[in-house]
C-alpha cells in the first residue's frame, strides 16, 4: 500500500507542475522523473514499489485500450492521410534505429 | 447489449476480458503482429458499431481503465532509475544519442508528413510515434493530435521496427551492445525491447532505458518544436 501511496503522490506532484508550466509537459512524465530522483537520493527505497510498479508496467497495453478505441472517430483523417502517415512513419522509423545506433558506437570509439 | 455499455462494471470487466483473450492469443501464437492492443481495439471498435454506441459513451465506462495510464507512467521512473545504475559512466553518450534520436525521429516524421501534404492535427498525432505509448498519448493529446491514431501508430512502429531493426543494425555494421539496445528501444520501444531481450540481457536492459529516455527527451523537445510551427 505505501507504494500505491507513493506512485499517485508523484503522479498528484506531477500533475500540479505540469499545470504550473501550462501543461506542457505531461503531468505523468513529470511525475515518472519526480519518483527517478526520489530513488536517486534515497527518500523512498525501490522495494517500496516494485510489487505495484511491477503491476502497472506489466499490464500497460490494457490502459491504452480506451484511448486507442477512439481511433472509431479517426476514419476521415486516417482516410484521406493514410500514405502520408504510412510513408512518414516508415522513413523516421529507420532513422531513428539509424541515427542511435550510429552516434553511440561512434562515440564509444572515441 | 447497447444499453449495458453504459454500466461501468461491465464495461471493465468487458474490457478486461477482451484483453485477457487477446494477451492469450498473442502468447501462443508469438507473432509481433498480433500485438494484444490492435486486437482489443478492432474487437471493441466492432462491438460499439455493431450495437451503435458511440465513443463518447463508452469512454465514460472506460474511465477507470483509462486513469491508469498516468500511473502507469510515474512507475516507468523505477526502471530508469535500476537501468541508471548499470549505466552511470555510460550515461553522457547515451543522452546525447537519445537526444540525437528523438530530434532526428521528430524532424523527419514531421518533415515527411508535412511534404506529402498531412495537416497540423495528423502531424500533431504522428510527432511522438517512436515513444513509449503512453507517454506518446499524452503528447499528442496536449498539442491537438488525435491520441487514439497515436497508440496504433505507435504500435505500429514498434512492430515494424522491432522486425527490422536487428538487420538494419547489423547491415549498418553497428556491433556495439549498447547501441543496438538503445537503438531498438529508441527506434521501437516495447516491441523493440522484446526483440532486443533475444539479442542479449545487456542490449535488453539498455533498451528498456532507451525507452524512457526517450519518452523523456521527446516530451521535451515536442513542446519547442511547436513553438518553432507556431511561428509559420
Amino acid at each position: 500500500m505505501p507504494g500505491v501511496f507513493i506512485i499517485l503522490l508523484m503522479l498528484l506532484l506531477g500533475n500540479g507542475l505540469s499545470s504550473a508550466i501550462n501543461g506542457i509537459i505531461p503531468g505523468s512524465v513529470i511525475g515518472m522523473a519526480l519518483l527517478f530522483l526520489a530513488l536517486l537520493s534515497k527518500i523512498i527505497k525501490p522495494e517500496m514499489i516494485r510489487k505495484p510498479a511491477g503491476y502497472l508496467i506489466n499490464h500497460m497495453s490494457l490502459f491504452f485500450i480506451p484511448v486507442g478505441v477512439g481511433l472509431m472517430t479517426a476514419w476521415d483523417l486516417i482516410a484521406s492521410h493514410w500514405l502520408s502517415i504510412i510513408v512518414s512513419s516508415v522513413v523516421s522509423t529507420v532513422v531513428v534505429l539509424a541515427v542511435v545506433g550510429l552516434v553511440q558506437q561512434k562515440m564509444e570509439k572515441k | 447489449m447497447g444499453t449495458l455499455l453504459n454500466n461501468e462494471l461491465f464495461v471493465l470487466t468487458l474490457v478486461i476480458g477482451i484483453y485477457l483473450g487477446a494477451s492469450f492469443i498473442y502468447k501462443k501464437s508469438k507473432l509481433a503482429l498480433l500485438h494484444p492492443l490492435p486486437l482489443c481495439i478492432g474487437i471493441l471498435i466492432l462491438i460499439l458499431t455493431l450495437t451503435h454506441t458511440d465513443y463518447t459513451t463508452f469512454k465514460k465506462g472506460s474511465h477507470m481503465i483509462d486513469f491508469m495510464l498516468g500511473p502507469a507512467v510515474v512507475a516507468l521512473g523505477l526502471i530508469l532509475y535500476e537501468q541508471y545504475e548499470h549505466v552511470k559512466k555510460n550515461i553522457v553518450s547515451i543522452l546525447v544519442t537519445i537526444f540525437a534520436g528523438a530530434l532526428s525521429g521528430i524532424l523527419s516524421v514531421g518533415g515527411i508528413a508535412w511534404l506529402l501534404g498531412a495537416d497540423r492535427v495528423i502531424i500533431e498525432t504522428l510527432l511522438p510515434k517512436s515513444v513509449t505509448t503512453p507517454i506518446a498519448i499524452g503528447i499528442s493529446e496536449r498539442f491537438g493530435g488525435l491520441p487514439g491514431l497515436t497508440a496504433v501508430i505507435v504500435v505500429l512502429v514498434g512492430v515494424f521496427g522491432g522486425i527490422i531493426g536487428p538487420y538494419l543494425l547489423k547491415k549498418l555494421g553497428i556491433t556495439s551492445r549498447v547501441a543496438q539496445g538503445l537503438a531498438m528501444g529508441a527506434g521501437a520501444h516495447g516491441l523493440g525491447m522484446t526483440r532486443a531481450i533475444e539479442l542479449g540481457a545487456v542490449e535488453g536492459a539498455i533498451s528498456g532505458l532507451a525507452i524512457v529516455l526517450m519518452g523523456l527527451m521527446t516530451a521535451i523537445l515536442i513542446p519547442i518544436v511547436n513553438l518553432i510551427m507556431d511561428l509559420f
